[in-house]
């Protein structure tokens, strides 16, 4: 096939530029583990608010200072509507829905999942910025898709926010 | 003139009638979006506007519109009536039936559950099946043209297919690839569900099935765009196709490469593993390519037909070109758009920059660019040129078809960058509002949607403008209209080169292998996994 020497460059260069992206989702994802949450792990929905860890979802603080986060994504609240939790330490959030699907983003950061009913959504990220986080819900639930949200609130102080999480282990 | 005038316009017709609906719904939204105090705006009211907008746009004005279209195609280009012309009406009849039984429960507030329709949000059945029906109909339309086109090639040994018609097969093809997904998730999952047959479903494996064909569904819409950007446009401009194998190999790709990658609408969901999002993100990747080639191509043609007018400088082929018709404007702004949307596609693919935007106000932002002008502007440019044709009749309100155009540019430029930033700041999309408890992080998306609403004003002028063309043109457009339907030339005819571009069944083959491997083994993993269905929930 005849292919103008002009038309052939470009053909090259977006197959140039295509390996670039390849190649650098290939880099980030072997070299820096940036993989999307790929949880995989069932539960029954019809009995998720008597499971463990999501009977009374709240924050576990570990011994080695990360912190376990459960939450319940339910019409139309993340349970619990308040999350503190320690600033750079890896924190792992299981979360999953007693109804239908919803959305779990932390606004203005990567901290963004489906939760399902029927599974447990599982990552772990790390907060280096102190401060107020807004949580949103990110897929259409229902009528009050809208008012669905909670606070996470990262902490510098380590201890403070094992008075707050600690305790209501399960 | 095509002996299956009538079909086809009918097919168009139907589309036409579904944008100026879905547009109207689109104004309920972006009044929404300014959060001006309405007295019937409710949170139900938006999410079955929402819903509404989604399924007349996506699903059935594209659908009618690429059916109409293809006929013309066919049968033009084979220069022979369809065969089966009767199975053709009832594709037409099923499908429109189907549409009618949808669009009864989603405006009687019954199917608010978005275009995407995931369980366990649970809508009557009637929307279900007759989404069913709508694509029970557009199996009819391949079939009839997989017919006539068999029959063509029967009496026409070793001719070269007609390049327009390659177009239309790509999207039969990839249609035909894509449904069994779909239509896997209605028949064994929602319609027994909603029936109340069957008690739960999965919604991982439902999510699964519907992006095995919400996916190439998107390619289903563009081809037929590229139909007229490489067939028609070159022509409409004054020019030729600057090269012909190439067109007929983008589309080739598209067949082989539109469907193994819909896990990449579920980088974020769990329950399926890493490797696999990872192999359809690659093909993801690499679709990337036949736009980029369709880029070159059809500006490259652009610029031979300013330089036919006797363009001799760097740009000023471009002063050449008929910006004035809105046949040609509509398609080279279509174009223009679809960069941008282009890359932000390959974005939203990426392992894990998708995480940023994942169901943000982003996602709507570039989806408007795509399908919602890539493919719907050059659609309205495709009316302008077959409707005055197919009927008959000349185009009444020349002026308004000549701007409209230009307002849905603005239109979408407002609509859509804002919508791109607020979503890098964390707007979710779809939401009836966003105060969130007076959060100031969520104050701060308030003068993006702001924009995006005045945006969304701009687009609904220029859809009302092209409405008014349409039924103006239809009704009351002056008879006599006498023109045929012409493709463009290629510089080069197709002659000898590239012929094994013309094995369809081989590519085809390629592809179904490709799907295989990349749904396969991950749908009969999950079957095989121990998991707990959902019961369904209706609160809308």
């Amino acid at each position: 096939m005849n292919v103008d020497l002009y038309e052939r460059f470009w053909m090259w260069s977006s197959g140039g530029i295509i390996a670039v992206f390849i190649a650098s989702i290939i880099y980030t994802s072997a070299a820096q583990s940036l993989q999307p949450p790929s949880h995989v792990e069932t539960i029954d929905p019809q009995t998720a608010r008597t499971s463990p860890g999501f009977a009374q979802p709240s924050v576990t603080l570990n011994a080695d200072g990360s912190a376990t986060v459960h939450i319940m994504a339910q019409m139309f609240a993340f349970l619990p509507t308040e999350i503190r939790v320690p600033r750079g330490q890896p924190i792992t959030f299981r979360m999953t829905s007693p109804d239908v699907i919803h959305g779990f983003q932390i606004v203005k950061t990567n901290g963004n999942a489906m939760v399902v009913p029927g599974y447990v959504t599982q990552f772990t990220t790390r907060f280096d910025t102190p401060g107020e986080y807004l949580i949103v819900c990110n897929e259409y639930c229902g009528l009050g898709h809208h008012i669905m949200f909670s606070t996470l609130i990262v902490e510098d102080d380590v201890e403070m926010a094992g008075d707050v999480g600690a305790g209501a282990g399960q | 003139m095509i002996a299956s005038r009538r079909l086809a316009l009918a097919n168009f017709w139907v589309g036409i009638g579904a944008f100026g609906i879905a547009s109207v719904m689109a104004l309920m939204q972006a009044l929404s979006r300014a959060d001006l105090d309405l007295p019937w705006r409710t949170p139900g009211m938006y999410y079955m506007s929402v819903t509404a907008h989604g399924v007349l746009m996506a699903l059935v004005f594209t659908t009618f519109i690429i059916m109409g279209f293809g006929y013309v195609v066919t049968e033009r280009t084979l220069e022979r009536a369809l065969v089966g012309r009767q199975v053709a009406w009832v594709g037409f009849w099923v499908a429109l039936a189907g549409t009618a039984a949808a669009a009864v429960a989603i405006l009687t507030g019954n199917a608010s559950i978005l275009y995407t329709f995931y369980p366990p949000l649970m809508a009557h059945p009637a929307f279900y099946i007759g989404a069913t029906l709508l694509v029970v109909g557009s199996w009819l339309w391949c079939g009839v043209i997989l017919r006539t086109w068999l029959a063509w090639k029967k009496d026409n040994p070793g001719a070269r297919i007609p390049l327009p018609l390659v177009g239309m097969l790509a999207a039969i093809f990839v249609w035909l690839l894509a449904t069994p997904g779909v239509a896997a998730e209605m028949l064994f999952q929602l319609i027994p569900w909603s029936l109340g047959l069957k008690e739960t479903v999965d919604p991982v494996l439902a999510r699964t099935l519907f992006w095995w064909f919400g996916h190439p569904l998107v390619y289903f819409w563009l081809i037929p765009a590229y139909v007229v950007w490489y067939t028609v446009t070159p022509r409409v401009a004054g020019g030729k196709l600057f090269s012909d194998p190439l067109a007929r190999l983008v589309f080739v790709l598209f067949i082989v490469l539109s469907t193994p990658v819909g896990f990449h609408h579920q980088l974020l969901d769990p329950g399926i593993p890493a490797g696999w999002k990872f192999f359809h993100t690659m093909n993801t990747e690499l679709i990337l390519f036949p736009s980029f080639v369709t880029a070159f191509t059809v500006v490259a043609s652009f610029e031979v037909a300013g330089r036919m007018k006797g363009a001799t400088g760097w740009f000023d082929w471009l002063e050449k070109l008929p910006w004035g018709n809105p046949q040609f404007s509509s398609v080279a702004l279509a174009m223009l758009i679809f960069a941008i949307g282009g890359f932000g596609g390959a974005i939203n693919a990426a392992f894990g920059m998708n995480a940023m935007v994942h169901n943000t106000a982003w996602i709507q932002g570039h989806f408007h660019l795509t399908v919602g002008t890539a493919t719907a502007l050059t659609f309205m440019g495709l009316c302008y040129w077959l409707i005055p044709i197919l009927t008959k009749r000349e185009l009444e309100l020349g002026l308004l078809a000549r701007v409209q155009p230009y307002i849905w540019f603005m239109g979408m430029l407002l609509f859509s960058v804002s919508n791109h930033l607020t979503g890098l700041q964390g707007m979710p999309r779809r939401v009836y509002e966003f105060d969130y408890g007076g959060s100031p992080i969520a104050q701060e998306w308030a003068a993006g949607t702001g924009i995006s609403a005045l945006g969304g004003v701009f687009l609904f002028v220029s859809a009302a403008c092209f409405m008014a063309v349409m039924l103006g043109t239809g009704l009351a457009g002056k008879k006599g209209y006498e023109e045929d339907i012409e493709f463009a030339e290629p510089l080069e005819p197709a002659g000898d080169k590239a012929r094994i571009l013309d094995k369809m069944w081989l590519w085809v083959t390629i592809g179904v292998v490709l799907v295989m491997a990349a749904y396969a083994v991950p749908i009969i993993q999950h079957i095989m996994m121990d998991t707990f269905g959902s019961t369904g929930f209706r609160l809308f």
